[in-house]
């Protein structure tokens, strides 16, 4: 995981949200373990009290699971995940109309352009398609979940 | 939640000046603690009343309950803002000296950090650097398992990578039973690992808060709000 915080909210919530994206790509499977509190407190450089809040945010929403003796795993409840992958796409189209509105464009033009877009994307070669992965978005967001651990 | 630092209405007045008015805090265990203000707000003098180096003029600080003094000095580590240790010593001979004085020293621990920071043990203190002199002590006194770290300015002197691996070392060590002191200015630097901001002001508590109660309700970093802080401080 690829841990980066802005300084306007909450460091917790931030996490939160981190893992919400590494669940629904997939970096943490469904029913799979996930590390400690403290492995991800030193991965993420974070306290690991605030490691800790997030992760029982996570339980209390359903997506985390305390196992007894094997420590917190991953829900496996797939409709829950897939609601809350359908949530996050929410928030990106909700925050792309947003960003849209703030140039002075409107959502009928905002979706013309898209569609526009799409189609290029469509007929580009493999190429593009790898750098579309490195804009900030949905896209982007899955290809540094899938970034390889650091090693501590 | 037993507190590990308390303050009742202390008060130290060095002649007429009241370096600390009426400061009531109280520290539980396992807490990573931000102490912020701006230079002369206090911070050292709250550290150095809490290591018996200096009396309160008024009021009382406890160390787990207890006033400071010989029982306290056992379960707290302490990184004072200079360095103390004499010119003739090596670097080896002050781990040694920290062996002698305090049965919770690992020196495996430090000896592992040294070589993860790239200090030669055998070199004299005084041939180092003041960055370097800084990561030593610093090396030392998070080689204890104490109750409670101690920790003036820890991150002024040095370089942003050993920054870095000093605050990943705090994180490292952390445990439910220590907490951990820092004081300083530099914010931005360390307010991710922080639990608790405690921001000095003249000599008084101006505000204890979580950092993310901080965060929540301002929508702004704790560097931001300590930098507005201390703009309102210059105004008067």
């Amino acid at each position: 995981m690829l841990w980066k915080f802005t300084n306007d909210r909450p460091i917790y919530l931030q996490i939160v949200e981190a893992i919400q994206v590494g669940i629904v790509s997939g970096f943490y499977p469904s029913g799979s373990g996930v590390p400690s509190v403290r492995t991800l407190a030193l991965e993420a450089e974070v306290n690991p009290n605030t490691m800790q809040r997030a992760l029982q945010e996570l339980e209390s929403i359903g997506l985390l699971h305390t196992q007894r003796t094997a420590g917190r795993t991953v829900t496996e409840d797939r409709e829950a995940i897939e609601k809350l992958r359908e949530k996050l796409a929410e928030d990106h189209i909700t925050a792309f109309f947003a960003g849209m509105r703030s140039i002075g464009i409107d959502k009928d033009e905002a979706v013309k352009i898209l569609s526009k877009a799409a189609k290029r994307a469509d007929t580009a070669d493999a190429a593009d398609a790898a750098d579309a992965a490195n804009v900030p978005g949905i896209a982007g967001d899955q290809a540094t979940a899938t970034v390889p651990k650091e090693v501590n | 939640m037993e507190a590990i630092l308390e303050t009742r209405n202390l008060t130290k007045r060095f002649g007429a000046f009241p370096a600390l008015s009426d400061v009531n805090i109280c520290i539980g265990s396992g807490r990573i603690v931000g102490l912020l203000g701006a230079n002369g707000s206090g911070k050292t003098t709250l550290i150095k009343l809490a290591n018996g180096l200096l009396t309160p003029t008024e009021g009382e600080i406890l160390i787990g309950g207890v006033k400071p003094g010989t029982q306290t000095k056992r379960i707290v580590s302490y990184l004072p803002d200079r360095t103390y240790f004499d010119n003739w010593m090596k670097v080896k001979d002050c781990l040694k000296l920290f062996a002698d004085f305090y049965e919770d020293f690992n020196i495996a621990k430090a000896g592992d950090m040294l070589l993860a920071l790239g200090i030669d043990a055998d070199k004299p203190f005084r041939s180092l650097s003041k960055g370097t002199k800084e990561k030593v002590q610093l090396v030392l006194v998070m080689s204890r398992s104490a109750h409670l770290y101690l920790l003036d300015e820890p991150i002024g002197g040095v370089d942003p990578a050993a920054r870095d691996y000093i605050l990943n070392t705090i994180i490292r060590n952390y445990n439910e039973e220590g907490t951990v002191i820092i004081s300083t200015h530099l914010i931005a630097d360390i307010e991710k690992v922080l639990d608790d901001v405690i921001f000095l002001m003249n000599g008084r508590v101006e505000r204890v808060s979580s950092v993310d109660a901080i965060r929540a309700a301002s929508g702004k970093s704790v560097d931001e709000v300590f930098r507005e802080v201390i703009r309102c401080e210059v105004k008067f």
